[in-house]
């Protein structure tokens, strides 16, 4: 049974949209999907090799602008987006990793944190290039119709869960643990934990990068304060993975249901719609304190819980 | 043509000398215990070899190669592995996965490395305990964990620090039954060791260190006799 899960959900999921859905529940399901695939990739560089980053919007922001800018400045698809940011995205992390892997720790955070602001003050003024705070915008959308994003985004979460899991069961995934649990140690064992904590930060930024450009055709418009926010996309992303569990395959989807539904909830409540970050917040303190590994990672200590609340009414 | 030379090596923390103008060489296959009291620079010297530290002064040979300043994981992929005092095991992984991860350095594919990791962990004693995470191994299973996963790189020098201690005498007698069979497969063992017990029954010659200074070096008689040495643990006699 467990086997064929992950094959079962996406049947599922490919056959949801025939039941039709309003468009309002579809834009839902894409949000949905879109944050599993930056919070398996965040889950990558920082779960399983330890290194964690404040700072992936950087990467999204910077796959977004890729499409942006291939559509506005070359008159391409912003779907070319997809591909050209791999190779942009990776330069990105290649140069951000060169500085920031260096440091260890709360150090590597907080330079990844910088990086991510230190690109949206780029973004804004560099105006002949990124169009400034004006941002891009894609005049036509490619469909009107939201059932061909949703089967786009499903495709790149599929290639995503399958890249992370491949990765994971290889040699890189033992490295990049080992690197997690002591760097010195792997160190010492023969692993280049520079070379290896390096190609773990460049596939984290490409995949979340796909979801960057993905944005940019979906949304049709972005602007640096949109795509490199800090509390927007940087600590939602962490949120996502640390909700869902860390260091498990289905953590971060399970954290980008419940994230992306709650966002909509408390946004829809009045006068505390604008708080919503406080109630994250309040979320996170919860979270650590009573379910470090995240729901998937502390499921069974969740269903004790359940099953002694069930017993005692 | 010795195996592995430090030669005239020196290391200075600001204006401290953590090591002072050490020099000793190893032949193949011999075992080289390394005692002295606390402080007297006995790890720092293993992380000068494995290329934790870079010398301040002096050279390191390995194969008749230089490998001071090499990184640490450039030094291992030569052929050089070595254990850590206090214990670093990959804590949330289990035994078995702690040693295929390092069992990976010569292993073409994930099914050799198993094969590596399994044969460590039965030639150590650790194959029952090979599901146990390993943050909940006892100590004396992690200090051989610690061992199991340095072989698993295969290496032709092993550097071992502090393996015995805080074993019980049980343990001891397996661990030290251990590393006579490493020295049987042909590889040649450093070991920095505080049990006089274990160090005088396994090592074919001692060098003695004390203030980051070499004081002494020969056969375990020697410097069971020596008057320096005795000095350096016991303190200077007192005169009547």
């Amino acid at each position: 049974m467990k086997k064929y899960l992950p094959t079962i959900i996406v049947g599922l999921l490919a056959v949801l949209p025939l039941i039709g859905l309003s468009s309002y529940a579809m834009h839902i399901l894409i949000l949905v999907i879109m944050w599993s695939v930056i919070g398996m990739a965040w889950n990558l560089l920082s779960g399983y090799c330890g290194q964690v980053s404040f700072g992936h919007a950087a990467f999204f922001g910077t796959g977004a602008y890729t499409a942006g800018i291939l559509y506005g400045k070359l008159g391409l698809s912003g779907w070319w987006g997809l591909p050209a940011s791999i190779i942009i995205v990776t330069c990105f992390a290649l140069v951000i990793g060169y500085i920031c892997l260096r440091l260890r720790g709360p150090f590597f955070a907080l330079a990844t944190l910088s990086m991510g602001v230190i690109l949206r003050i780029v973004a804004e003024n560099m105006v002949d290039f990124t169009g400034g705070d004006l941002g891009i915008m894609i005049r036509e959308r490619t469909w009107v119709e939201k059932i061909w994003y949703y089967y786009i985004i499903l495709a790149l979460a599929c290639g995503t869960f399958i890249v992370v899991k491949l990765v994971i069961e290889s040699k890189l995934g033992y490295y990049f643990v080992a690197i997690r649990e002591d760097q010195d140690a792997a160190e010492s064992l023969g692993i280049n934990t520079t070379l290896y904590k390096t190609i773990a930060l460049c596939l984290s930024a490409v995949l979340t990068g796909f979801a960057g450009a993905f944005y940019m055709n979906y949304m049709g418009y972005i602007d640096p304060k949109v795509v490199f926010a800090l509390h927007d996309i940087s600590i939602v992303t962490i949120m996502v993975v640390m909700v869902g569990g860390v260091a498990t395959y289905w953590g971060p989807v399970v954290g980008a249901i419940i994230m992306v539904l709650l966002a909509e909830l408390i946004r829809s409540i009045p006068l505390l719609g604008t708080a919503h970050h406080t109630f994250f917040g309040i979320l996170l303190i919860v979270i650590i304190i009573f379910l470090p590994n995240g729901i998937v990672g502390d499921f069974a200590k969740l269903k004790r819980i359940a099953g002694f609340a069930r017993r005692r009414s | 043509m010795s195996f592995l030379e430090v030669k005239k090596v020196s290391l200075f923390f600001g204006g401290l000398a953590a090591i002072k103008d050490i020099s000793f060489s190893l032949a193949k296959g011999e075992i080289l215990g390394l005692i002295g009291p606390n402080g007297a620079g006995k790890t720092t010297l293993f992380n000068v070899v494995n290329g934790f530290y870079k010398p301040s002064r002096g050279d390191v040979l390995f194969k008749d190669q230089s490998i001071a300043g090499l990184k640490p994981h450039r030094i291992c992929r030569s052929g050089l592995a070595r254990t850590f005092q206090v214990v670093k095991p990959l804590q949330r992984m289990s035994v078995h996965d702690n040693v295929i991860a390092s069992a990976f350095l010569r292993a073409r594919d994930k099914k050799q490395a198993e094969e590596i990791a399994r044969d460590v962990l039965e030639f150590t004693g650790l194959f029952e305990d090979r599901d146990v995470i390993s943050k909940g191994l006892p100590l004396g299973k992690r200090k051989r964990l610690e061992i199991a996963r340095a072989l698993a790189t295969q290496p032709e020098l092993l550097l071992l620090d502090e393996s015995f201690a805080g074993l019980n005498p049980s343990e001891l007698d397996v661990s030290m039954e251990i590393i006579r069979q490493i020295k049987d497969k042909g590889i040649t063992i450093m070991i920095i060791e505080h049990h006089m017990r274990v160090i005088m029954a396994l090592s074919d010659r001692i060098v003695v260190l004390n203030y980051g200074e070499k004081i002494a070096e020969g056969a375990p008689l020697e410097i069971r006799n020596n008057a320096q040495v005795v000095e350096a643990y016991l303190g200077e006699a007192q005169s009547a």
